[in-house]
C-alpha cells in the first residue's frame, strides 16, 4: 500500500473537497424569496433555473458516468471496435431528442412534472400506465447506481485498498449531502467532475502515445492482439456478424438514454427551451472526450497493462483504466486522475438517487397513499427515499456479486426503452390507446427478457444474460448475424402496442383523457403554468 | 383551460430540422467507415471518420437552432 501513498492523499483530499461543496450547495442560487427547499422544485429540480453553462455540467456530469469510463475502455480492451459503439451512440442521441427535449421541458413547465411518469399520467389519463412506467424507471435506475460504486471500487482497488468500508463511507457522505442539499449538490460538483475529467484525459491522450510510440503503433499493437486471439468477433474493425449489432446497440442506446428518468431531471432543471437546445450542439464535447476514453483500452494493450486480479482470483478488466494510469502517470497526476473518476461516480449517483426518489413520491406515494400531498411533504418523502436508494445500491454490491449489477443495468437498457412509445411517441400523437400501451410495455418487455435469456457468455462461461448481443440464428435465420436485444424488444412493443389500440377501439373500450393542450408543447419561460395540476383518470 | 396566447398557433416544425436527419443516420452506416485505411495522424479510418462525425453532429444541431429560434 505504501506505493500508494500519494495517490491515496490526492484522491482522498479531492474527494473531501467535492464534499464540503455538496454540503454548501444547498444555498447556492437558491432565490432571497425562497425561505426553504421543501419541495420537489427546488430539491429535485434545483428551482428549474439553471443556465447553460450550468446544464451542460450538470447533464455531462450525468450522462457520461464513471461506470462509462471505466467499462468502455474494458470492452475495447478485451474486445476492440464493438466497443468503440459509445461514440455513434453518443452523436446520434443530440439531434435525435433536439426537438423532443423541448417539447417534454415545456409540457413539464407548464404542468409542473417532474417525472416522465407524470407526463404519461396526464397525456393518457391512466394512473395504471403511469405506474408501470414509473416502476420501470426505479428498476432500469437502481442497478445503475449500483454500477457506479463499481467505478469508484475500481479504482480503490488499483491504489491497492479492497474491503467494503471505504465505499461505505464515501455513499455515506455522499447520501447525507443529496439528503441536504437536493439537485443543487451534484450540480455543483460537476464542476470539478467535468473539469478534472477533462484535464486528465486531455493529458492522457497527449502523454500517453507519446511515450508509446505515437497513435499509429498504439493501433498497430492492438490489431495484433486480436489477430492472435482465436475469438473471430474482435479486431480494431467490425465484422459481417457485428455490424447489426454495433448499428442496434448505438441507436437502440440513443432511443433509451433520455428515457432513463435521471437523465430528464438534468434537461427539466433547466430554465428554458433555447438552454435544452444549445446543450444539444454544446454536449457532443462530451461525446469527443468519450471517444479518446475508450481508446484508453487500446493504449493499455499497446502498454501491456494487465488488470488487477480480485480477491475471487479472476483479472477484473474494469481495473485496465486505473491500472495504466498507475502504470504511466506520475503518482501525484494519478492520484487526480481516481479523483476524477471517483467525484464522477458521485454526480451521477446523485442525481439517478433524486430521480429515483421522485418517481416513487410523484407516482406512488401521491397517486395512492396520499392524493392530497403538500410540496413539502412530497419533498420530505423524496429525500429519505434517496436515503433507501442509496443504502439499497451499497446492499446491492456488498451483498452480491457486482457481475450481478452489471447483468442488471444490461437488462434495465433494455427495459427503459420499453417505455418509449408512451414516453417519446407521446410527445408527438395522441393516437395510442392507454390499453394498447400497456399490453405493448408488457410485451416488449417479456421478450426482451426472453432475448437476454437466451445470451451466453463464453467468455466468463455464463449461459445467460451473457450480454445484449441477440443471435438471429435463435429465430431460425441462417446466420450468424447478431442485434440488439432492446431494439428487437422495441419492435414487438411498438407491433402490440398498434395492433392493442386498434383492438381496444374496436371492443370500444374507454381511453383515457389528455390532460394536455397542443400549445403545452411549445411553452416556454415566463407563458402562465395550469395550476394545480388538475387530474381525472380511471385506472 | 387554455387561454389563446398567440394569434398564430406556436409550433416546432421548419424544413430545417430536416437537417438533423443528417448527423442521425450518418454515424449509422457502418460500410463508410469500416475500414483500417487511409489512416490519419496514425488513426485508422474507422476511428478518425467517427470522431469526424460529432462535428457533423454540432454543426447540423447549431444550424437548426440558429435557424429555429
Amino acid at each position: 500500500m505504501s506505493a500508494h501513498t500519494t495517490e491515496l492523499v490526492v484522491f482522498t483530499l479531492l474527494f473531501l473537497l467535492v464534499s464540503g461543496m455538496g454540503f454548501v450547495a444547498a444555498r447556492w442560487r437558491r432565490p432571497e424569496s425562497i425561505e426553504s427547499i421543501e419541495s420537489l422544485n427546488e430539491w429535485g429540480l434545483g428551482g428549474r433555473n439553471f443556465g447553460t453553462w450550468i446544464t451542460w455540467f450538470l447533464v455531462g456530469g450525468d450522462l457520461y458516468t464513471a461506470y462509462t469510463f471505466v467499462a468502455v475502455p474494458a470492452l475495447m480492451f478485451s474486445a476492440g471496435a464493438l466497443g468503440f459503439y459509445a461514440l455513434p451512440y453518443t452523436v446520434v442521441i443530440y439531434p435525435l431528442v433536439f426537438l423532443v427535449l423541448a417539447r417534454m421541458w415545456s409540457v413539464s413547465h407548464v404542468h409542473g412534472f417532474v417525472t416522465p411518469a407524470d407526463f404519461v399520467r396526464a397525456r393518457f389519463g391512466s394512473p395504471t400506465l403511469a405506474l408501470l412506467i414509473a416502476i420501470t424507471g426505479l428498476v432500469a435506475t437502481m442497478p445503475y447506481i449500483a454500477l457506479q460504486l463499481v467505478g469508484i471500487e475500481a479504482v480503490l482497488k488499483t491504489m491497492g485498498i479492497t474491503g467494503h468500508l471505504p465505499i461505505i463511507i464515501a455513499f455515506a457522505i455522499l447520501a447525507a449531502y443529496t439528503y441536504q442539499s437536493g439537485l443543487r449538490a451534484p450540480a455543483l460538483i460537476a464542476f470539478v467532475k467535468d473539469t478534472l475529467i477533462y484535464v486528465v484525459i486531455l493529458a492522457a491522450v497527449i502523454y500517453i502515445p507519446a511515450k508509446l510510440g505515437g497513435w499509429g503503433s498504439i493501433f498497430d499493437a492492438a490489431a495484433a492482439k486480436f489477430a492472435a486471439t482465436p475469438n473471430p468477433a474482435d479486431g480494431i474493425t467490425l465484422n459481417a456478424s457485428n455490424q447489426l449489432q454495433y448499428i442496434t446497440l448505438a441507436f437502440g442506446s440513443a432511443l433509451a438514454l433520455f428515457l432513463y428518468p435521471h437523465s430528464l431531471t438534468g434537461a427539466l432543471a433547466s430554465r428554458n427551451r433555447a438552454v435544452i437546445k444549445r446543450n444539444m450542439s454544446a454536449l457532443p464535447a462530451y461525446s469527443f472526450l468519450l471517444g479518446l476514453i475508450a481508446l484508453l483500452g487500446f493504449m493499455a494493450i499497446a502498454a501491456g497493462t494487465k488488470p488487477v486480479v480480485g480477491a475471487n482470483g479472476k483479472a477484473d478488466t474494469n481495473t485496465i483504466v486505473p491500472a495504466l494510469f498507475d502504470q504511466m502517470f506520475p503518482d501525484w497526476f494519478a492520484g487526480v486522475a481516481y479523483a476524477a473518476i471517483g467525484i464522477g461516480a458521485l454526480v451521477p449517483a446523485a442525481i439517478m438517487s433524486i430521480a429515483a426518489a421522485n418517481l416513487f413520491t410523484r407516482n406512488v406515494y401521491r397517486e395512492y397513499l396520499n392524493k392530497n400531498a403538500t410540496d413539502a411533504q412530497e419533498a420530505k418523502v423524496s429525500k429519505l427515499v434517496s436515503l433507501v436508494v442509496k443504502v439499497g445500491a451499497v446492499l446491492c454490491i456488498l451483498m452480491l456479486d457486482p457481475q450481478f449489477s452489471i447483468d442488471l443495468q444490461l437488462i434495465g437498457g433494455v427495459i427503459i426503452l420499453q417505455t418509449l412509445p408512451s414516453v417519446g411517441l407521446g410527445l408527438y400523437t395522441r393516437w395510442f390507446h392507454k390499453g394498447g400501451l400497456i399490453a405493448g410495455w408488457a410485451a416488449g418487455l417479456g421478450a426482451g427478457l426472453w432475448m437476454l435469456y437466451l445470451i451466453p457468455n463464453p467468455a466468463s462461461g455464463k449461459a445467460h444474460f451473457g450480454g445484449s448481443a441477440f443471435s438471429l440464428g435463435n429465430l431460425g435465420f441462417d446466420t450468424k448475424m447478431t442485434i440488439y436485444a432492446g431494439f428487437l424488444a422495441l419492435a414487438v412493443n411498438l407491433v402490440v402496442a398498434v395492433l392493442g389500440t386498434y383492438l381496444f377501439r374496436a371492443l370500444k373500450v374507454a381511453d383515457g383523457k389528455d390532460a394536455t393542450a397542443r400549445s403545452d408543447y411549445f411553452a416556454d419561460e415566463g407563458d402562465p403554468k395550469v395550476k394545480p395540476m388538475d387530474l381525472t383518470g380511471t385506472h | 383551460m387554455t387561454t389563446p396566447r398567440d394569434a398564430e398557433p406556436r409550433t416546432d416544425r421548419s424544413p430545417w430540422n430536416w437537417l438533423l436527419f443528417v448527423p442521425i443516420v450518418l454515424p449509422l452506416l457502418t460500410f463508410l467507415f469500416n475500414a483500417d485505411e487511409p489512416r490519419l495522424l496514425g488513426f485508422p479510418l474507422f476511428y478518425w471518420l467517427q470522431i469526424a462525425f460529432i462535428a457533423v453532429g454540432v454543426g447540423c444541431t447549431t444550424l437548426v437552432y440558429r435557424m429555429t429560434k
